[in-house]
C-alpha cells in the first residue's frame, strides 16, 4: 500500500542547503545524469513514455510522447524550453520548487536535452519572483562549474548551454506558443497550431516545451525506473505531483502525493477548512478549471476523474473558499484578471472578457437581472472553443461553473440591492482581531471594490 | 536626452554579455529592456531608442514590446515598488483590505508614487505564493501572510529608510534599479541568502516525516529499478534511499471524515450549454498552466 504522501520533488525542501550543488549532491543528486548519458537517447525517451509521465503544467499530455514528436536526424537545431512562467491563479508549486531545489530542475533539463538531442535549453521564469531568478542563475553557474553543463559533459561528447530568461509580466506567456514568441523578443502573442512546437517552435526549429514539475520528475524516473514511477497514481494518471492548498484551510501549503488523492484526504492532512467554517467552493487546478463544491470532496484528483466531475485537474492548485466568500465577487475578480491579461489578438477573448466584467460588476452591485446571467452564459458560449488560445476558454470556467452551482446567490444580490456578504469575515485577520487586526470597518460590503482606489460602485 | 557617453559605454558592455548568450540576438530584447530600466528606474524614450539601435529595430517596434509587459514602467516608480496581490484568493483573504488601507495610509492610488519618491503602489496579479495569502511584494521579493498592520509598518519602514527583510529572500532588500539589473541577467551575490523554503511550503513534507510516509523504494517495484538512491531522494529521509519501505510503514492513514451524504459527483455534466462543441476546447490547458496537448497523430 502506497503512503498517502510521497515526497520526491519536495524531499529536500527542509534541508538548509538544498539549493546548492553540494547540498543536492549530498542527498543523492546528479546521479541520474551519468546513468542517462550512458543510455541511447531514444531509450531514454521510451523510458519516460513507459513511466507514463503526463505534463504537470495543466494539460496532462504524455511527456515522453511529446518528446517523440521531434523529428530526429534533421539538420535543424533542437531546443528545450522550460515553462517556469507559473502564473495561473492559485498555482504555487514551481516557484517553491525552483527556490528550494533548482539543481533538481537543472539535472532534469540536462537529461531531457540529451534525450531530445538539444544543445540549448532555456528556463523562461516569470520576472516577478526575484529570489527564484537569483537561485536559478546561481544553480546554473554551479552546474557549469561542476561540469554538468557546458561542453563534453561527463566525457560523453554531449554539449549543453542553459539560459535563465526572466519574463516581464504577462500571464499569456504561460501559454506555450506565446512563451516562444516572447522568448524570441516579441509581444507574447500565441501562435496558430499546427505547426506545433515540436516541428516549428523556437526560431521555427523543433522544440520541446515542458513545465518545471514535469522536467523535475525526470531524474527520479531515470534513477528509479519507469515501473517505480508508474506504480504510483491511478490507472491513467501515473506518478506523483505537488498539490497546493491555499485559502480557507487550517494549514495551507504544499502536499506531494500520488495522483488520485482526494480533497477530503488533503483537507484531513491540512486540518480541515478553517475552524468554525465549512467548504463552499474550490478550484481543482487554478482559476481556469471550473469550480467544484462540497459535493466533490471524494473525486480522485487525477486527470480522468476531475474531468468526469466537470472540471480539469489543471495545476493541482486547490484554492479553498468557505461560506463567508461571495462567489460573485470571486468570479468578478477572476474575470477582471482575464480581461487584464487577454493579449487582444482574438476578438472573442478581448471583447468577451471586457463585456463580462461589465455584466458581472452590475450583478455584484445588485443591479443585475436574470437576463444578465443568460447574457454571461451566451458570451461564454461564444468564447469557449472560439478563442485563439486557452486563455479565453479558461476565462469562461469560473463564470459557467459559478452560475451552475450558485445561480441563486447571483440573484440574491439583486434582491438585496448589493452584495450580501461581509468582506471582512472572509479575511485571514477579520475573524480574530488581535494584533494583526485593523481599523478597517467591519461590514464593508463585498462589492466595495478598491482595485483602483475608487470608492465602491463609482463605475456603475 | 540620449544617454551620455559614459552611460552608453557601460550599457554596451553589459549588452554584449546579454546578447551573446542567445542563439539569436533579438531574444535578448526583454533582458535589455530590464537593463535600461535598471539604469533609469523605468523604460524611457531614451531606453527604447538605445534598444532599437542595438537590434536594428524601429522605436515603434520596441515600444510595442514594452507596452505589452506590465513589469516595464513608463514613468519613474521610485525606490520601492510595492505590490499587493488582489487576485481572487489573496483579495478574499485580505488583499483588498490591505490595498484599500495602504492607498489611504499613503495617500496615493494604484500605480502612483509617494511624493518623496520612495514607494510606488500597485495591485498585482497572482504571484505564485497563494499558500501564504495574503501576500505582498517589494521590488518583487516575497512578503508573506500580510495584515493591514504589517503592511502599514512595511511601507513606513521603506519610507523611513529602515532595513526591511523579505520573508523568503535575501536578508537585505535591494532597490528597484538593482532588481531590474538582476532580471537583466546579472547576479548580486545574494542567491544563497534566505531560507530554502518557508513554513507553508514544508507542511506536507513535515507530515510525511512525522508519519513515516515516503515514496516507495525502487527495489520494491517489480522491474528494472535502479539500485541507487537517485535524484530527488534525501539520504536521511527521502523516498528511495531511506530504507523505509512502504511495507514497514504501518503509520495510520488518516481516516476519511465521517461526512455522510456527500457522494462523489463523478459523471455529472457541469456544462449543460454548448457542451457538444465545448468539450474538446475545454480540455486545452490554461495559459498560466504550461503545457498544451498536441494532436495524437501529428506527423513527425
Amino acid at each position: 500500500m502506497t503512503d498517502m504522501l510521497t515526497p520526491v520533488l519536495t524531499a529536500l525542501w527542509d534541508q538548509s542547503d538544498a539549493f546548492t550543488l553540494d547540498g543536492y549532491k549530498r542527498h543523492g543528486g546528479w546521479q541520474a545524469l551519468p546513468k542517462a548519458l550512458a543510455m541511447d537517447p531514444d531509450a531514454l525517451m521510451s523510458g519516460v513514455k513507459d513511466a507514463s509521465l503526463r505534463g504537470r503544467g495543466g494539460a496532462g499530455f504524455p511527456t515522453g510522447v511529446k518528446w517523440s514528436f521531434l523529428p530526429q536526424g534533421d539538420a535543424k537545431p533542437h531546443y528545450l524550453v522550460v515553462n517556469a512562467d507559473e502564473s495561473e491563479p492559485g498555482t504555487c508549486k514551481d516557484v517553491p520548487l525552483m527556490m528550494a531545489n533548482p539543481q533538481l530542475l537543472i539535472e532534469g533539463i540536462a537529461i531531457t536535452a540529451y534525450a531530445i538531442r538539444a544543445k540549448h535549453a532555456f528556463i523562461y521564469v516569470r520576472g516577478e519572483v526575484l529570489h527564484v531568478v537569483r537561485r536559478l542563475r546561481h544553480a546554473v553557474e554551479e552546474a557549469y562549474a561542476a561540469g554538468y553543463l557546458g561542453t563534453n559533459i561527463g566525457g560523453s561528447g554531449f554539449d549543453l548551454e542553459v539560459i535563465v530568461h526572466a519574463g516581464a509580466g504577462a500571464y499569456i506567456c504561460g501559454e506555450e506558443s506565446a512563451l516562444l514568441t516572447s522568448l524570441e523578443g516579441f509581444r507574447g502573442l500565441p501562435r496558430l497550431r499546427p505547426p506545433f512546437p515540436a516541428i516549428e517552435g523556437l526560431y521555427a526549429c523543433p522544440t520541446v516545451i515542458n513545465n518545471v514539475e514535469s522536467i523535475a520528475s525526470v531524474p527520479s524516473i531515470v534513477a528509479n525506473g519507469a515501473d517505480w514511477f508508474s506504480g504510483l497514481g491511478t490507472e491513467k494518471s501515473k506518478g506523483f505531483g505537488i498539490f497546493s492548498l491555499s485559502g480557507h484551510v487550517t494549514t495551507p501549503g504544499q502536499y506531494e502525493a500520488p495522483l488520485g488523492i482526494t480533497l477530503r484526504e488533503l483537507l484531513d492532512l491540512a486540518g480541515g477548512v478553517r475552524a468554525g467554517h465549512r467548504l463552499k467552493f474550490w478550484t481543482p487546478g487554478g482559476s481556469s478549471t471550473p469550480l467544484l463544491t462540497d459535493a466533490h470532496l471524494d473525486v480522485p484528483l487525477d486527470f480522468e476523474s476531475v474531468a468526469a466531475a466537470g472540471s480539469m485537474l489543471g495545476t493541482r492548485a486547490l484554492q479553498i473558499f468557505d461560506e463567508t466568500t461571495c462567489v460573485v465577487r470571486a468570479v468578478l475578480r477572476w474575470t477582471e484578471f482575464y480581461e487584464h491579461e487577454s493579449c487582444g489578438k482574438c476578438t472573442p477573448c478581448r471583447e468577451g472578457t471586457f463585456w463580462m466584467v461589465k455584466v458581472l460588476e452590475r450583478l455584484e452591485h445588485g443591479h443585475g437581472t436574470e437576463e444578465d446571467l443568460e447574457k454571461l452564459l451566451d458570451i461564454c458560449d461564444n468564447i469557449l472553443g472560439r478563442a485563439f488560445c486557452a486563455l479565453g476558454d479558461g476565462a469562461t470556467s469560473p463564470i459557467t461553473s459559478g452560475i451552475q452551482y450558485f445561480r441563486d446567490e447571483f440573484m440574491q444580490h439583486q434582491k438585496e440591492g448589493g452584495c450580501p456578504f461581509d468582506q471582512a469575515a472572509s479575511t485571514l485577520f477579520g475573524d480574530r482581531g488581535g494584533p494583526g487586526g485593523s481599523s478597517f470597518p467591519r461590514g464593508v460590503r463585498g462589492d466595495g471594490s478598491p482595485r483602483d482606489g475608487k470608492p465602491a460602485g463609482s463605475e456603475s | 536626452m540620449p544617454f551620455s557617453e559614459d552611460v552608453r559605454s557601460r550599457l554596451d558592455a553589459d549588452a554584449v554579455q546579454i546578447i551573446g548568450k542567445y542563439p539569436r540576438p533579438r531574444s535578448a530584447l526583454l533582458p535589455l529592456l530590464h537593463l535600461v530600466q535598471s539604469e533609469e528606474g523605468f523604460v524611457s524614450a531614451d531606453g527604447i531608442a538605445y534598444c532599437a539601435a542595438k537590434f536594428g529595430l524601429t522605436e515603434a517596434e520596441v515600444t510595442a514590446v514594452v507596452s505589452f509587459y506590465t513589469m516595464y514602467k513608463r514613468r519613474p516608480v521610485g525606490e520601492y515598488h510595492v505590490g499587493v496581490c488582489t487576485n481572487t484568493l489573496c483579495a478574499v483573504m485580505g488583499g483588498d483590505q490591505i490595498f484599500a488601507e495602504l492607498t489611504e495610509h499613503l495617500g496615493i492610488g494604484n500605480d502612483e508614487t509617494t511624493p518623496d519618491g520612495k514607494v510606488n503602489l500597485e495591485h498585482i496579479e497572482c504571484n505564485a505564493a497563494c499558500d501564504y495569502a495574503p501576500i505582498m511584494t517589494v521590488n518583487w521579493e516575497f512578503f508573506d501572510n500580510m495584515t493591514p498592520a504589517t503592511a502599514r509598518q512595511l511601507v513606513d519602514d521603506l519610507r523611513a529608510g529602515n532595513q526591511v527583510s523579505p520573508t523568503r529572500g535575501p536578508s537585505r532588500l535591494c532597490t528597484w534599479k538593482q532588481a531590474s539589473r538582476i532580471l537583466a541577467g546579472f547576479g548580486d551575490g545574494q542567491a544563497t541568502e534566505g531560507p530554502t523554503a518557508g513554513p507553508a511550503i514544508l507542511v506536507g513534507l513535515t507530515i510525511a516525516h512525522e508519519r513515516g510516509w515516503t515514496a516507495p523504494h525502487p527495489a520494491d517495484t517489480s522491474g528494472n529499478g535502479a539500485p541507487h538512491a537517485g535524484a530527488g531522494s534525501s539520504a536521511g529521509s527521502g523516498p528511495a534511499g531511506s530504507g523505509v519501505s512502504p511495507a514497514d510503514s504501518s503509520s495510520p492513514r488518516p481516516g476519511k471524515s465521517p461526512e455522510p451524504g456527500q457522494p462523489p459527483a463523478a459523471g455529472k455534466s457541469p456544462r449543460p450549454r454548448g457542451s457538444a462543441r465545448s468539450r474538446s476546447a475545454g480540455q486545452k490547458s490554461p495559459p498560466g498552466a504550461s503545457e498544451s496537448p498536441q494532436p495524437e497523430q501529428e506527423s513527425p
